[in-house]
């Protein structure tokens, strides 16, 4: 991408976009292209907050300073993240990118949903969601922002998640270099969700490439994410498409878009609600469709955030959040189950030798 | 339930009382099936599978003689490296039995090597001698139903002399009457020839899919090996091209539920041309596809279609009517083979590296191999020539009772065979010397009690297991056909405690939920009580009970494995099943309201 570009549609990148929109953006960005349904959104380029660091510090003293933390020393830690983000937060962006960011996101609004929609603000880091170290949690995800002003204050809040205490920490902890780290920001139409869940297309506790364990509750999935909620659990087989296992919890609590416009609220889950399953037995062979689709895309097992609409009909009210590859047991090596022998029945003697034959 | 508190030692043999009002049973069985006071160290286990109701005293053979058979190939023969084979023994007339490990790790060693040899013989050249093996079973069928009983005239045939044969007839009472025990014997060993073998592959590529697929059911990976073509199947097919034929034919209206077979065939030969080809074309699916057995091949009492043509005459009025709506009654075969090659290929393609795909390729392949045998034997071992057996040993004992030895003719299966035959040297000496018999006052007192015995046995709650819980269950028979692993003792022993909870588990065999009103059938002469719509509840669902399949909304079974036929016949009829659940002939009543989840194995009683 050139240097030049710093907001760009979900269209019109993919994974290979990686350095200049961040994980999370190259991958949404990649699922759109795949065809997959996704919120619709832009993401304010790694370029956008490069230019931004590079006005406030044009000395890159703060890339220097953080190389030079030790993660055992958390006051200094606390003391400079404090002092990083307030700087970050408290400044202006310049004029023609807040121009850009207010069109990108009016862009978003449609004929049914007026102005002021309702859009989540997500970071997305460049060295986040690759196989080899998640930064999932640490940097920050905003829901429900609307209206131009509060978006852009909210992406000046993700870049300033760079430097939160727990990211610097985490960074300094495993010796990451500052240099190339930067942050891309997501910005999506949100969907009031009747429920959400994540999707493993690989099972977390077994490692089973066979399977889809699906996780589900009422409301937007950050209560699920978060584990502030029991969620039902699915088990499903990928090659029959039968449901193995289900598990109906009983759900307590939702997050909900606030009444009163912004923000999200955690509510009380009504009893009548509590004890039913959130997802249809359709819903589910959807979503298991979709994951078997975008883990086809990616060639790897998947872990995914999901979305069924409120207000969408059925067939077409599940969306994808997200996607990034399964980390679990992507690292774990394993032998392989079995290997052929010399000839098939060499199996069978084998298992009849108690574990003692030499072949 | 609770987990810590498990029991280690079921109740030991030693601890179990005659059924009240059964003292005296021992005498009915051979002094080998006594326990033993050392049997109380070992462990030992219901087989319900196969012998769900006491032993009336004949039957008892299809026990010692299967395991006979069963032990010599895999302990002699075939030198299975960690199990010797199975020792049984007889308790209130249910049949316990137990495996014999090998633990000596020379032992195991040296007898490894002859099983490598001997084994992949078997596998390198199993079509060339599965062909054979049926050649031989088909000559031993003609045998067995070949044989003679004697007639024992007043006057022997002048043929007799003409030929100078120089043999009494009384001599032939003797000599048929052992070649149809010898004809038996033959039988159970080819059974077990390759059976075992078959068994193993079975169990490699179950075990390969646990471990790389530990959250897929076992009922999944059947349908990777199980075949389309399968002989088990056909008897049902003959029933369904006579349903078509019938509408053909202008005689489907004879039909009805409930219709007597009897009345329909004498009404047959007045309904002309079309009557006289229906009773042709039932001519020639009886023989040789009506040598169904109600049962597995254990009773005599399970007679064939051919000797009660009641059973498979209970399925034709069905499938005449789904003919009528215009549905198919055909196995969707061409389907079924595209589905399972997808099935395969999809779970091949989820394997982590060509290792193991390499792997599963040669397992899945060796299970091909020896499918068509695991699954047709049945057909002509416990089916086509146990029907004819059971029904030769009824004519002699129609001959013991035409000349008074014994009260009536099935009185036979009360008597032990070795008691057979004292009966039968009554006779031959009664006939030979112008004599009575002295069967009668000897026979028929006990044939009346063992009788009134049987009956009490019959009311019985079989203790699943004896004997302490044993670390692991090695034996691959033993897991593959009665689907006995370590979670099911656990079930078991845990059933003990929690008697009155409402919640039955098993095996899940066919997926789907449903629910419905229960009919218990311990018994499956009693076939004809099931009524549309019901849920079956029986000791185990026997593949004869086909035709029932299409009557029925769920099985649900006390023993049985995901491999059963049982369960390929559920999850093609699209019928959620649910096996192995222990107790559920005892813990279920007819007329319950349950609801079947076949996804994971879970009966719940509603009411």
């Amino acid at each position: 991408m050139a240097d030049g570009i710093y907001v760009t549609r979900f269209s019109e990148i993919g994974i290979a976009d990686r350095p200049t929109v961040g994980g999370k953006g190259a991958s949404l960005g990649e699922l759109a292209s795949a065809g997959i349904r996704v919120p619709p959104g832009c993401i304010v380029t790694t370029n956008a907050f490069e230019r931004f660091l590079a006005e406030i510090d044009p000395q890159g003293s703060i890339r220097r300073e953080v190389s030079q933390l030790s993660a055992a020393d958390a006051e200094a830690i606390a003391h400079f993240s404090g002092r990083v983000r307030a700087r970050i937060e408290g400044e202006a962006l310049p004029a023609d990118l807040q121009t850009l960011i207010a069109d990108h996101y009016n862009e978003l609004h449609s004929a049914t949903t007026g102005s002021n929609q309702p859009v989540a603000i997500r970071s997305s880091a460049t060295s986040e969601d690759s196989t080899e170290a998640s930064f999932a949690g640490l940097q920050d995800t905003y829901l429900w922002v609307r209206g131009t002003s509060s978006v852009i204050e909210h992406v000046r809040r993700c870049w300033a998640s760079l430097y939160s205490i727990e990211s610097i920490t985490y960074r300094r902890k495993l010796n990451l270099p500052e240099d190339g780290l930067a942050m891309g920001v997501v910005i999506q139409r949100m969907i009031d969700a009747l429920c959400s869940g994540v999707m493993f297309t690989r099972s977390p506790k077994s490692g089973d490439r066979s399977v889809v364990v699906l996780e589900a509750s009422w409301g937007l999935g950050s209560a699920v994410v978060s584990g502030e909620v029991t969620p039902d659990q699915y088990v499903i087989g990928k090659v029959t498409g039968e449901i193995v296992s289900r598990k109906v919890s009983t759900k307590l609590r939702e997050h909900r878009p606030h009444a009163e416009g912004a923000g999200v609220a955690d509510l009380e889950v009504p009893l009548e609600r509590q004890s039913v399953a959130c997802l249809s037995d359709e819903e589910i062979h959807e979503l298991v469709k979709i994951a078997k689709q975008v883990e086809r895309h990616y060639g790897a097992p998947q872990d995914i955030e999901f979305a069924v609409a409120r207000d969408l009909p059925p067939g077409d009210n599940v969306f994808l959040l997200q996607s990034r590859p399964e980390t679990v047991w992507a690292a774990k090596e394993k032998e392989p189950v079995a290997a052929p022998k010399k000839k098939a029945f060499d199996h069978v003697v084998s298992l009849m030798s108690g574990g003692t034959a030499k072949r | 339930m609770a987990v810590e508190s498990k029991p280690r030692s079921f109740l030991l043999p030693s601890q179990i009382a005659a059924v009240p009002g059964a003292e005296g049973w021992e005498k009915m069985y051979p002094y080998y099936t006594k326990f033993q006071p050392e049997d109380d160290r070992r462990f030992w286990f219901y087989n319900a599978m196969h012998f769900p109701e006491p032993m009336p005293a004949f039957d008892a053979i299809t026990g010692e003689v299967a395991y006979e058979g069963l032990g010599a190939f895999t302990t002699r023969i075939f030198v299975f490296p960690t199990t010797l084979g199975i020792e049984h023994r007889i308790v209130n007339g249910r049949i316990y039995i137990t495996a014999n490990p090998v633990a000596d790790p020379e032992e195991i060693g040296r007898r490894l090597e002859l099983f490598q040899e001997r084994a992949g013989y078997y596998y390198e050249n199993w079509d060339r001698i599965l062909k054979e093996w049926i050649v031989r079973m088909e000559s031993l069928i003609r045998q067995v139903e070949s044989i003679q009983v004697p007639k024992l005239p007043k006057f022997e045939d002048q043929a007799t002399v003409t030929n100078a044969t120089g043999l009494g007839e009384n001599h032939f009472i003797k000599e048929n009457f052992h070649r149809v025990m010898e004809a038996y014997s033959k039988m159970w060993h080819h059974h077990f020839e390759m059976l075992m073998l078959g068994y193993g592959a079975y169990m490699v590529f179950f075990q390969f899919c646990k471990k790389a697929f530990p959250e897929t059911p076992d009922q999944t990976i059947s349908r990777m090996v199980a075949g389309i073509e399968v002989l088990m199947f056909r008897p049902d097919d003959e029933l369904k091209r006579l349903a078509k034929v019938s509408i053909e034919f202008g005689v489907d209206d004879l039909f009805v539920e409930d219709c007597n077979p009897q009345r329909v065939l004498d009404e047959m030969k007045h309904r002309g041309e079309g009557g006289r080809r229906w009773l042709e074309e039932l001519d020639r699916s009886r023989e040789p596809w009506f040598h169904m057995s109600t049962g597995d091949g254990f009773y005599h009492h399970h007679r064939s279609w051919n000797a009660d043509l009641s059973v498979p005459f209970s399925a034709l009025p069905r499938y005449v009517e789904m003919l009528r709506k215009g549905q198919s009654l055909d196995r969707p075969t061409e389907k079924l083979k595209e589905e399972r090659s997808r099935i395969i290929s999809e779970f091949r393609e989820l394997l982590a590296n060509e290792d193991e795909r390499g792997a599963f390729d040669q397992m899945l392949g060796l299970c091909h191999l020896v499918f068509p045998f695991v699954e047709n034997h049945k057909f002509y071992c416990e089916h086509w020539f146990t029907t004819l057996f059971f029904k030769k040993v009824a004519e002699f004992g129609a001959l013991l009772a035409a000349h008074e030895v014994i009260p009536e003719g099935d009185d036979i299966f009360h008597l032990q065979y070795v008691e057979i035959e004292s009966a039968l040297a009554d006779l031959s000496l009664a006939w030979a010397g112008g004599g009575k018999p002295l069967g009668g006052a000897h026979w028929g007192p006990i044939v009346k009690e063992r009788k009134r015995i049987l009956e009490k046995l019959k009311e019985w709650d079989a203790p699943p297991a004896l004997g302490p819980i044993p670390e692991a269950i090695n034996d691959p028979a033993l897991q593959m056909l009665w689907g006995i692993t370590s979670e099911t003792l656990e079930t078991w022993s845990s059933t003990e405690e929690a008697l009155d909870s409402k919640e039955l588990v098993g095996f899940a065999a066919s997926p789907g939920i449903v629910e419905g009103i229960a009919r218990v059938l311990k018994n499956v002469n009693d076939i004809g009580q099931i009524r549309e719509g019901e849920i079956l509840v029986c000791p185990v669902t026997a593949p004869s009970w086909g035709p029932v399949f299409g009557k029925i909304k769920a099985a649900v079974s006390d023993i049985g494995g995901t491999m059963s036929h049982a369960a390929i016949v559920a999850r093609e009829y699209g019928l959620p099943a649910v096996v192995g659940t222990g107790q559920a002939t005892h813990r279920i009543k007819t007329g319950q309201r349950l609801r079947v989840d076949g996804n994971r194995g879970v009966v719940r009683i509603l009411d």
